[in-house]
């Protein structure tokens, strides 16, 4: 069953990929879609079985490497951890297939486009089933290179190549810090597969390592340098620049791809490695830190972006810094469980904003919306439980509210009974953070549907509801953003959770259980500044819509700062792209060109030339020149013959 | 099976083909068609024959098979001596690989046609025996042989400065083996013999002169592979053959200057293999960045991808002078897929090549509209290329990382930085070509693939497919020849070091 899970996509995307022709759109539609609602329903009852039933196991495929003793196999490995993983891939990628029959159906490309999505679909439960760290690399650069695929999918527009290769590239950063990870681990332990670096962590946990010249403690530096792996692909701060761009694919890829599943595989595998991190104390303290930063900075970015995707991806980018600060504090099962309720309302509000671009004919700009909500009840309807669930609304005391209630009130009571400086600078960030995240989300929400509407006459009058084949997917979603904080709560992060999670992570020390014993302010303080947050959104755009423009213009440096997304791009546009081209030119036309070339093969075919042509000046023609040479000859060799007989 | 001389019929069956050219007489037309069919079944044949090599050999040895040995010259103890372990094995079967493909896809050469594939068959039998030679100077024949045919290809169907960049060729490459040649003799000299395995098993020279002749080895060698700074023949060697000859050139005769150091350098000069690794290192590294940068600002894609063959081959030194299981059998791999993907690379330039006659990358663009095909088999090679988890270019390319990892890990992570880099380029390039809108009046008409260019293709797609998910035959191929190798280093070294502590005894 683990086994059809896994590459029942893959068929789908062969098919649909190589007979696209022959099925024509509709048939690439129902080989992508059939496979892929298979699939999550297997996956439902894999997760009966593994999460509930405790029937963890590893399914051996075949050798795929082995090199000395460097050797690992293809292999499926399906704990409760993988079976959490299957149920979100695959619920959200099977949604996001079903709704992409109607969001593409104008495209002159579905085959393909299909054919990425299960291609994507495929790597990314490849990624989380692996049982060795070279798998997950293979699932990891695999899901890189469909999101590569499908950013620049529309390949005629020149942006989208461009945040394409972007994509790829800041990856890739990430990724060499993650080959040198697993070259590391394999130098320290001698294997790359789970089982056999997660029995031998405690006899290494106190090595000492030599790396770059410095001495380290070797865990520590193994899980940083895994950690940069996971910052590229969870697009975490410094590698994130990629993630807004990515906002040029289709929309189901962003919620797909840049929402719910690859983008928090950078979480899920410090979660799966817990086994190392809690080892490596520091590395987690770094963790935390990151993700607290990250959390805070794409807040703030989100607070004035005008293009509702970009707001929308910040935002991802914001949740994605609350899990890692959960995993950072050793709130492995916070994490997870955040990014599970995550994926529901993300995904949601991705297709709920692709409904609204559908609707407004391929408009992305905010500033052209507005007045939509008597248009589209329903997306609005569906984009206000979004919203909803990503600010967490709920009643704490009660313990009633939408999905990210409690997911995101779990990472930030964990971030504060975590007790340490960085578990504080985390808990305050997220709290500031929760304020932006409530502000921007219903900024959106106001912009978009609320006021006089700012489009085009003509735009505006032929707005319409999504079909049914758009809207129907997202009612799951929905259900999920609502009921997905309330039902899991228990085996996530309740009490049933050491049975539920069994033996897939590790905590030394549990956090969880004091996290559920943080004074009551700490429980109520993300609720009041979400409060406070959406009450500045209403006050500002819709009780008084002339006062975004004054704030923006009498706070115009730090307006700019957050509009230009704190100069990441510029900055790295002159520290690495100029230099990159600019040495390059350099090293060809100077390096190779003049120095190499000339003084090599060039420069001694030159030398030789100019000694022929002196040698040819010798053969003048003259008879005199000759006899002249000839008796110096004989000068020269007479006294020579005299010298050395004396 | 064993009585066949099996390896000399693959080594010298083109070299009947190409006599049967020779007496192909009449009518220029039926002259060229009679020419490539005899040169397509030679070379067919002749792969079906080391196929037999492949699934003849017996893995789990590190001895030489299918040795062939026949006395010479006696004065000198010169002796004809083929044979093949598990290092050079699958690099014949490279060469009998691509020698079919690269006549198929110069089926339309027009310009001497008799001569071009006459070259092609020498060429083959001289690489195939560069790889089969298992004495010094039938060893060296074959090593210097290659340079003739190339040099031809390259000077006479060539593009339009096919002169300077076959004299740089063969000046560069001529350079370094007179040196070899030196060497050769000076080991022959100490030694007695020139029997390869004798010298490897026994040869015990002093440290001073094994750092001579390693330089003089390392001077053939490295403008071979080619390592920075020997490496500028390389791209204008590659701009200016034809297609079929770059093929060759990156898939093949790049992989002999990394074959010699594993036969000659690292088992009979094992001190001073150790006294220069640093050295290697250090070229290797530079060789990776410098490459890669350069390979980013190529307005040529023949350049470019002849700059990242560079770069690739940087990958290979590394991992050779790690001396460890992982970065040794991460290089041969790495040289082997190398050989397939970079030579599949010429060929996909070639394929628009041939329709447009430029390599101008400006001059492409949104391809994909048109050739939507051709994209794909571009598209494989170029994620091969780039190392992408399940191509073959990943398995060498990460083995090498983890090798580097264990002794030095500056040079992994510098070495790793080529993964970006790698990237960036190939991705940039592809962008550039299959991309973008259609915009170009003349690329609208092009056609896709054709039969016989999806023959060329299917191969090199499975193969670097295939070992990409599946590579343990070929690492299974050639872990105890490996093995043996670092053994026998270490023991050397080892033994050197005694007698020098024996000194300081009393």
């Amino acid at each position: 069953m683990d086994v059809l899970i896994v590459f029942l996509p893959l068929v789908g995307a062969i098919l649909a990929g190589f007979l696209g022709k022959l099925l024509g759109d509709r048939g690439a539609q129902v080989v992508t879609c059939g496979p892929l609602l298979i699939a999550a329903v297997l996956s439902v009852i894999v997760f009966f079985d593994v999460a509930l039933g405790g029937n963890a196991r590893v399914t051996e495929l075949f050798t795929w490497i082995d090199s000395g003793s460097f050797e690992l196999s293809w292999a499926l490995r399906v704990d409760t951890l993988t079976a959490v993983m299957f149920c979100v891939v695959t619920i959200v990628s099977a949604i996001v297939h079903v709704y992409s029959v109607g969001y593409m159906a104008e495209d002159k490309s579905i085959p393909r486009f299909q054919a990425y999505l299960s291609l994507f679909t495929f790597f990314m439960l490849m990624l989380v089933s692996s049982d060795n760290l070279v798998q997950m690399f293979f699932g990891w650069e695999g899901v890189g290179l469909a999101s590569y695929l499908l950013i620049g999918f529309w390949y005629e527009k020149p942006s989208a190549n461009a945040a394409a290769i972007k994509a790829f590239l800041v990856n890739r950063v990430g990724d060499v810090g993650f080959a040198l990870g697993i070259a590391g681990v394999f130098l320290l332990f001698g294997a790359v597969g789970y089982d056999q670096i997660f029995g031998a962590v405690p006899d290494q946990a106190e090595t000492v390592v030599e790396v770059f010249g410095i001495e380290w403690h070797a865990l520590t530096v193994l899980c940083l340098l895994l950690f940069l792996g996971a910052m590229g692909k969870s697009a975490q701060l410094g590698l994130h620049t990629w993630l807004p761009d990515a906002m040029e694919g289709p929309t189901p890829v962003s919620a797909l791809i840049h929402a719910a599943t690859m983008v928090t595989a950078g979480v899920f595998m410090v979660c799966r490695l817990s086994p190392i991190f809690e080892y490596a104390p520091d590395a987690l303290t770094v963790v935390t830190i990151v993700g607290a930063s990250t959390a805070f900075f794409a807040a703030t970015v989100g607070l004035t972006q005008t293009d509702i995707k970009r707001v929308i991806a910040y935002s991802t980018c914001s949740q994605l810094g609350y899990m890692f600060f959960a995993a950072g504090v050793s709130a492995y099962s916070a994490a997870m469980f955040h990014l599970m309720t995550h994926a529901f309302f993300k995904a949601l509000l991705f297709l709920g904003a692709g409904a609204v671009i559908h609707a407004m004919h391929h408009e992305q700009d905010m500033r052209n919306m507005g007045g939509l909500w008597r248009k589209i009840p329903v997306t609005y309807a569906l984009m206000w439980i979004g919203s909803l669930a990503l600010v967490g609304f709920g009643i704490p005391g009660l313990g009633i509210g939408f999905a990210g209630f409690y997911s995101k009130d779990m990472v930030l009571e964990t971030a504060y009974a975590a007790h340490s400086a960085a578990g504080s600078y985390a808990y305050w960030l997220g709290i500031v953070a929760a304020f932006m995240t409530a502000f921007y989300s219903f900024r959106l929400l106001f912009l978009t549907f609320h006021g006089k509407t700012r489009a085009d006459h003509h735009t505006f009058e032929h707005a319409h509801e999504a079909p049914r084949v758009m809207i129907w997917p997202l009612f799951v979603l929905a259900a999920g953003a609502v009921l997905a904080g309330a039902v899991f709560y228990g085996p996530f992060v309740g009490e049933g959770r050491e049975a539920f999670w069994g033996e897939s992570l590790l905590v030394l020390h549990d956090i969880i259980e004091e996290a559920h014993h943080v004074p009551f302010w700490v429980k109520a303080l993300p609720m009041l500044v979400t409060l406070a947050g959406i009450a500045l959104a209403w006050l500002m755009y819709v009780q008084s819509p002339g006062l975004a423009p004054k704030a923006a213009s009498g706070l115009r440096p730090l307006y700019l700062f957050s509009f230009r997304k704190w100069y990441f791009d510029e900055l790295y546009d002159r520290i690495f792209v100029r230099p990159a081209i600019y040495l390059g030119r350099g090293l060809w036309t100077t390096g190779d060109g003049a120095v190499i070339d000339g003084i090599g093969p060039n420069g001694v075919a030159a030398a030789a030339r100019q000694i022929a042509q002196r040698a040819s000046r010798l053969q003048s023609g003259y008879v005199y020149h000759y006899a002249f040479a000839m008796l110096i000859g004989v000068v020269v060799l007479v006294s020579w013959y005299l010298f050395s007989t004396l | 099976m064993s009585s066949w001389p099996l390896l000399s019929l693959v080594t010298f069956l083109p070299l009947v083909g190409a006599g049967f050219i020779l007496l192909v007489r009449g009518d220029e037309a039926v002259v060229a068609r009679n020419a490539r069919y005899v040169a397509l079944w030679t070379s067919l044949i002749t792969f079906v024959l080391s196929l037999f090599v492949w699934f003849g050999f017996e893995t789990g040895t590190a001895a030489f098979q299918f040795v062939e040995k026949a006395t010479w010259i006696e004065s000198f103890g010169v002796s004809y001596h083929l044979g093949v372990d598990g290092i050079s094995m699958p690099f014949v079967l490279l060469s009998t690989l691509l020698t079919p493909l690269c006549v198929l896809a110069s089926w339309k050469m027009e310009t001497r046609v008799k001569e071009y594939m006459i070259a092609f068959l020498v060429l083959e039998t001289l690489m195939v025996g560069t790889f089969c030679a298992l004495d010094f100077v039938v060893f060296y024949m074959f090593f210097e042989g290659v340079l003739i045919p190339m040099f031809l290809i390259i000077g006479i169907w060539g593009g339009p400065r096919r002169v300077y960049s076959a004299f740089k060729f063969f000046l560069f490459t001529l350079a370094g083996s007179i040196l070899m040649l030196l060497a050769i003799l000076a080991i022959y000299i100490d030694g007695g013999t020139t029997d390869i395995p004798t010298l490897i098993a026994e040869i015990n020279l002093d440290r001073e002169l094994q750092l001579w002749l390693w330089l003089a080895f390392f001077a053939s060698f490295a403008v071979k592979i080619p390592m920075w700074p020997v490496h500028t023949w390389l791209p204008d060697a590659h701009v200016e053959a034809p297609t079929a000859g770059s093929v060759i050139l990156a898939g093949v005769l790049l992989k002999m200057g990394g074959y010699g150091f594993l036969r000659f350098s690292l088992p009979m000069l094992p001190e001073a293999t150790q006294f220069f690794t640093p050295l290697v290192f250090a070229l290797s590294v530079v060789a990776i960045v410098y490459t890669s940068l350069v390979a980013l600002v190529q307005t040529d894609m023949k350049k470019l991808i002849a700059y990242s063959s560079v770069a690739h081959m940087g990958f290979v030194t590394v991992g050779i002078f790690t001396l460890t299981q992982q970065g040794l059998e991460g290089a041969i791999f790495q040289m082997l897929s190398h050989g397939i993907v970079s030579a599949a690379l010429f060929l996909v330039v070639g394929v628009v090549y041939d329709r447009l006659h430029t390599r101008e990358i400006e001059r492409y663009g949104g391809l994909a509209s048109t050739m939507p095909r051709y994209a794909l088999v571009f598209m494989v090679f170029m994620l091969a290329s780039v190392g992408l988890p399940g191509t073959s270019g990943f398995v060498g390319e990460f083995l090498v990382i983890v090798g580097a990892f264990q002794v030095n890990t500056w040079v992994a992570l510098l070495t790793a930085s080529g993964m970006v880099l790698g990237a960036a380029y190939m991705l940039w390039l592809y962008r550039k070509t299959i991309f973008g809108a259609l915009t170009k009046p003349d690329l609208k008409a092009l056609g896709d693939l054709e039969l016989r260019e999806k023959l060329v293709f299917a191969p090199l797609v499975a193969l670097a497919i295939f070992f990409g998910v599946y590579p343990k035959p070929l690492l299974d191929i050639m872990a105890p020849s490996v093995e043996n190798l670092i053994e026998s280093y270490e023991l050397a070294l080892k033994a050197a070091e005694a007698p020098s502590l024996a000194l300081l005894l009393p």
